[in-house]
């Protein structure tokens, strides 16, 4: 019986084998923006914006798919999931999505809260919210936050490994001081830092990582809480126009794992072959 | 009292007014380098889960310090929870932030800067500059010298929270304590030969504590 590449666990291949798994990407010869996302609308990929809720029905975000929130409970201070009927508590997680809506305006967009209800005990439930998006196998997970605590790391670092070979993208906030802080410092992940151009679509390949990349995240306008929206700058808003890309080429070549999409990126990054 | 208590103590009583200072003298001088309007620290108090107004430049500078709010509200909130600095611009079009920062905090800034303050694995609290003049756009090297003044300030607010904490260690302790820890303080301050004469009456008492 011959299985499909996607299921064979693959720790071997015998002799002879190589077409059980030839690769279903049709690879130009140049890998241009426009093969990459051209014409791309975001359309089938599901993204999810983990961080402090999204409001309902902001113009700049539309409709979205569906919302969780982490809360801790009982007096053993378990994590529980519930439906989120609260929105967006503080308006981060609002603006991310209002970005990735901009940049791929037909994608499907989630929302798992794990900031907003208090400082105290963020670690737990950051590490649920993305056990939780990481199981619901969406496409892309916008992280525009970190932990700095040590004792997360290496149950981050494992998460985002599961993420990358069950081809889920997570595209994480870097700092741009020196700090040691996660999920971003993972090569798994693809990180974000910012730079000052006003293109939303421009964006460069870091070749002195750990950060990755480098996208619009100054003097951007983003959603505000309330309908409205406000000029802002952070690498907090850099992550959602590369999650927003993200999307686009996953949209035209869905069966791209995180390896061969961070190529992608790479081949079409403006200071790489990207257009100028 | 061992001689390690003791170290402590000299180290605690008098250093907190010390790095409240240099607390204070972070803030200035991030005001007058971005010439803003003001600028601030907020300590995160971990018991309440709050964030308290620490050091104060500029306006709102004397009324402001131990005033809290909670952790995950307002955009200090939004630094404190996602370790990433932000800046953010034309504040007073959004009348809901104007009316709720007026009443906590007497202005309206236009815009501000606020920077997580990060020591080792820690997350202490928050820098902010409020209202720089808006000349240019703002641009990334900005970011990074409000950085290394959040460097300056974690440090700071890291000494600062240390020597709280050994106060209330002597506290607990009782007034004995307290006044062995004094007395240890007053030595570490003393000139040579006071601090000689000190030691050899201390000596002396040692021994008739001894024989009696």
């Amino acid at each position: 019986m011959t299985q499909e590449p996607a299921d064979l666990p693959a720790w071997s291949l015998p002799a002879g084998a190589g077409e059980r798994i030839s690769i279903g990407v049709d690879w130009p010869e140049r890998v241009t923006r426009d093969w990459a996302f051209g014409d791309a609308t975001g359309k089938g990929v599901r993204v999810c914006i983990l961080d402090s809720g999204v409001e309902r029905g902001h113009p700049r975000v539309g409709e979205i798919q569906g919302a969780v929130a982490f809360n801790r409970s009982g007096e053993d201070e378990e994590v529980e999931v519930v439906e989120d009927t609260e929105g967006d508590l503080c308006g981060h997680g609002t603006a991310c999505a209002g970005i990735v809506r901009q940049l791929a305006p037909e994608c499907s967009l989630f929302s798992a809260r794990v900031l907003g209800a208090g400082f105290k005990g963020s670690g737990p439930i950051l590490l649920a919210g993305l056990r939780w998006a990481v199981d619901q196998g969406f496409d892309v997970i916008n992280m525009s936050l970190s932990t700095t605590k040590r004792q997360f790391a290496e149950l981050l670092h494992e998460l985002a490994d599961i993420a990358y070979f069950r081809r889920t993208v997570l595209v994480a906030s870097a700092h741009n001081m020196p700090v040691e802080s996660y999920p971003w410092r993972f090569s798994s992940v693809i990180s974000v830092g910012s730079h000052e151009e006003p293109d939303p679509m421009t964006f460069f390949y870091n070749p002195s990582p750990p950060v990755e990349f480098f996208a619009r995240g100054v003097g951007v306008e983003i959603a505000w809480l309330g309908g409205g929206t406000i000029l802002s700058t952070g690498n907090s808003f850099a992550t959602p126009h590369l999650s927003g890309i993200c999307a686009l080429v996953l949209s035209k070549h869905p069966e791209l794992t995180p390896f061969q999409l961070k190529n992608v990126l790479y081949l079409t990054a403006n200071n790489v072959g990207g257009e100028k | 009292m061992s001689d390690l208590r003791a170290a402590v103590a000299a180290g605690a009583l008098g250093s907190e007014e010390s790095y409240r200072e240099l607390l204070q003298s972070i803030v200035e001088v991030a005001r007058s380098i971005f010439d803003a309007r003001a600028s601030s620290v907020f300590l995160f108090d971990e018991e309440s889960d709050d964030l308290v107004f620490e050091a104060v430049a500029g306006e709102g500078a004397g009324e402001l310090i131990g005033q809290r709010f909670p952790s995950s509200t307002g955009i200090a909130g939004w630094v404190l929870v996602t370790r990433q600095p932000l800046v953010v611009e034309e504040l007073d079009k959004d009348p809901r932030f104007s009316r709720e920062t007026a009443e906590s905090t007497g202005f309206v800034p236009k815009g501000l800067m606020a920077v997580p303050l990060l020591h080792e694995e820690r997350a202490l609290g928050v820098l902010e500059v409020l209202d720089r003049p808006q000349k240019a756009a703002f641009s990334l090297a900005e970011m990074e010298l409000l950085g290394k003044f959040a460097n300056e300030a974690a440090i700071a607010l890291d000494l600062l929270q240390k020597a709280r904490a050994a106060r209330t260690v002597l506290e607990d302790e009782g007034a004995d304590a307290d006044a062995l820890a004094r007395f240890a303080a007053r030595l570490d301050e003393a000139e040579p030969e006071k601090r000689e004469a000190a030691l050899q009456l201390l000596d002396a008492l040692g021994k008739l504590l001894r024989e009696s």
